[in-house]
């Protein structure tokens, strides 16, 4: 117990540095918001100056720090500000509508990529030689090319030739209403089976590597060893193995879900998929300060989350690293 | 004999000599199968009896562990065994009683049952391993799942073989187990790493036995450990052995261990088995000029000053072995016929009874130089087994016969 406390003040501390640095590192970047806004307007009354200001929640007024201040205050208050280029509607109700999306999606298919992956990499280890071993050098080789050009291949193979998925979007904008309802749901994984095996395919190679090295090595410890020695059953001695070779693949699970939502940029646009990694693009093209403010906000608090659970896990899992230090 | 020819003569043909444990005939071990395998282990000789203590001593690469390795068919690639006999005879649970305690039961109406360890059917292995024999490994740090509580560990090894065991005797079990070996039984829930060096050796002795194997293997138990509780669980193994009743084979590279615990010692030198005799007059009146050299390059506590001189030179490389003896570049009495001759195992015959040495210098054809010649103890079943708790290395420890090459 004292040990998960001692974590969430770790990462709580980290929380704050994180909002912190994602206040001041806008405010060092060159360019004025509102500036920006009004250049697209005709004429601009000091008054409308100042409404826009505290509309967005820039230069108010009160200095550096008060701002600071201001944006804290904003922030436990769940106010994101307003977004200029998806129609002044409040961030937080721009990325609570698309964050579900990457999520669902980015999520799934890491959490297949990294469970396919760490048990092929098991087997492949345990069985040297075997046809699984086999598979290595074909997924290394679609990790190894860039991630656009075969995502494009395979919309250009399974969509526009076969014409089995999708090629774009995330669901059927003309047909189906968003909601929880089976015509929707059927609709939308139709839609996010190519983006999530276009994931799964560009990055099972790393997890078999990592896994396949890991209980090699684990194999010839002495403990495996005396589990084969002792007699125990097959299952338990291949446990014996997995149970610690798994432990450096949770670490870059924990890695890997943090990039969950910041780093499906590429896949998003490819698929025009409707999530955050998609909107983070229009914003920046469009300047929309308050909106990527916003998402890289939640980036990093995902990242700070997943570290957190990984963390946790890794106790749970390694009783080693239980120790009070 | 190849693999192929063992295989296809019945292996149980020979009756079993009384008391015999283990019989390993002509064991030859290879690391890789190349243009050059590496010959670890060069057709060695060696039977266990019940009840014995025999030490098994060389230095680094000198086929000791790889010997045993092969025997428990443990042996990780590249390693193959390619020639030789492995029998193990598995004498009725509870047959046996030390000599102490009265004589064995009686001669002829106890048979063992002879086990071929080489089958190729692992099923053979599988119910001889750990039930019959045990393996304590070299370092327990190791040998125990990081990740598994001690009580797990013991209780995997008891599901293994005893399916009829329900849970809470499995518990009783292990907890004795722990008592056997001085740990409390709140040690159950702790993980390898809560525990001290000491004590880990001490779950992995506890382990071994779990299943009252007849045979202990003992790689390098101790060296881990620093010498007060090196020594405090070897009195304790030994004080095991005499209750229990189990023989062991106890590999190290420490001469000097091996002379207050076993009875008889083998010598290996570069995947041979170069004297074996009993352990005083192995240690008092060593025969082959590579244990002779062994027994001065360590320090005795308590006999006269000596001069500590080592052995010259260092092991061969076992992919290119010497011609004849392979030791005759680094052995100080070498003749000619050594370097082109590898002698055989000689069995000779002094004070301490037959003893087995491979070396020209004691085939009879010349004189036997006084190193090499010195008179041993006589044989004495009692003195033969020098450890007892209140003796061991104090007045026990044996001396070194002082003579210097000249």
């Amino acid at each position: 117990m004292r040990i998960f406390l001692r974590r969430v003040v770790f990462y709580l501390v980290a929380a704050v540095a994180a909002v912190t640095l994602d206040f001041f590192i806008p405010r060092m970047v060159p360019g004025d918001p509102v500036l920006t806004a009004l250049a697209q307007m005709k004429s601009a009354p000091p008054q409308a100056i100042q409404a826009l200001e505290l509309q967005y929640g820039v230069g108010t007024g009160q200095g550096l720090w008060g701002q600071y201040l201001h944006f804290w205050g904003m922030i436990l208050h769940g106010d994101l500000g307003y977004s200029m280029s998806m129609g002044n509607v409040p961030v937080t109700k721009v990325i609570a509508e698309h964050f579900f999306w990457t999520v669902v999606l980015v999520g799934i298919a890491t959490v297949i990529s990294f469970v396919l992956g760490t048990a092929i990499g098991m087997l492949a280890a345990w069985r040297r030689g075997g046809w699984l071993e086999s598979l290595l050098p074909v997924t290394t080789f679609l990790q190894a090319m860039p991630y656009f050009f075969l995502a494009t291949l395979l919309v250009l193979i399974f969509s526009v030739h076969l014409g089995w998925f999708p090629a774009i979007n995330g669901y059927d904008y003309l047909n189906s209403t968003i909601g929880w309802n089976w015509a929707f749901i059927k609709d939308a994984v139709y839609h996010g089976i190519l983006p999530a095996a276009t994931i799964v395919i560009a990055s099972l190679a790393g997890w078999i590597i990592g896994m396949r090295n890991m209980v090699v090595t684990v194999r010839d410890e002495d403990y495996v060893l005396l589990a084969e020695a002792a007699g125990l059953p097959r299952r338990r001695v291949m446990w014996y193995a997995a149970r610690n070779a798994i432990l450096p693949q949770v670490s870059s699970f924990a890695m890997a879900l943090s990039f969950v939502v910041g780093g499906s940029v590429l896949t998003e646009i490819v698929f025009s998929y409707p999530g955050i990694g998609f909107i983070l693009l229009s914003a920046v093209k469009s300047l929309d300060y308050t909106l990527v403010q916003g998402i890289f906000l939640v980036i990093t608090l995902v990242v700070l989350a997943a570290n957190f659970l990984a963390d946790l896990l890794y106790v749970a899992l390694d009783p080693r690293t239980r120790r009070e230090a | 004999m190849s693999i192929a020819e063992r295989q296809a003569s019945p292996a149980a043909t020979t009756p079993a000599p009384a008391e015999t444990l283990l019989e390993i005939r002509g064991l030859s071990v290879d690391y890789g199968l190349g243009d050059q395998p590496v010959h670890a282990v060069d057709d060695v000789d060696l039977t266990i009896h019940r009840g014995e203590v025999i030490g098994l001593a060389g230095e680094s690469g000198s086929g000791k562990s790889t010997l045993a390795y092969a025997v428990t068919r443990l042996l990780r690639d590249p390693g193959v065994i390619t020639a030789g006999e492995v029998r193990f005879y598995q004498w009725p649970k509870g047959s046996f009683q030390q000599p102490a305690d009265g004589p064995t039961g009686a001669p002829g109406t106890v048979r063992p049952r002879t086990i071929d360890l080489l089958s190729p059917d692992p099923r053979v292995i599988h119910a001889v391993r750990w039930s019959q024999i045990a393996v304590v490994f070299q370092s327990a740090l190791h040998a125990l799942n990081p990740v598994l509580r001690i009580g797990t560990l013991i209780d995997d090894v008891l599901k293994a073989h005893e399916a009829s065991m329900s849970g809470r005797r499995r518990r009783a079990r292990a907890i004795e187990l722990l008592d056997l070996v001085g740990i409390s039984q709140d040690r159950l829930s702790s993980y390898p790493h809560e525990l001290s060096g000491g004590m880990r050796q001490r779950v992995m002795i506890a382990l071994a036995l779990a299943l009252r194997p007849s045979l202990l293997i003992m790689d390098e138990p101790t060296t881990a450990l620093d010498v007060v509780i090196q020594r405090e669980i070897l009195e304790e193994l030994m004080e095991l052995r005499q209750r229990l009743g189990f023989s062991v084979l106890f590999i190290t590279h420490d001469l000097s261990l091996l002379i207050e615990i076993a009875d008889t010692i083998a010598v290996m030198y570069a995947g041979r088995l170069v004297e074996k005799a009993p352990a005083k007059a192995l240690f008092r009146a060593p025969r082959h000029p590579y244990t002779y050299g062994l027994t001065r390059s360590f320090p005795s506590l308590h006999g006269e000053r000596q001069v500590m001189s080592g052995i010259e030179g260092s092991p061969p490389d076992l992919r290119d072995v010497p011609a004849g003896c392979p030791f005759h570049p680094r052995c100080g009495f070498a003749l000619d016929r050594c370097r082109s001759e590898e002698p055989p195992l000689l069995t000779i015959t002094d004070e301490s009874g037959p003893r087995e040495v491979q070396c020209w210098r004691h085939d009879g054809t010349g004189p036997v130089p006084l190193e090499l010649g010195a008179t041993p103890p006589r044989a004495d079943p009692d003195v033969a087994r020098p450890v007892s708790r209140d003796t061991a290395g104090r007045a026990g420890r044996p001396e070194i016969q002082r003579r210097d090459p000249s």
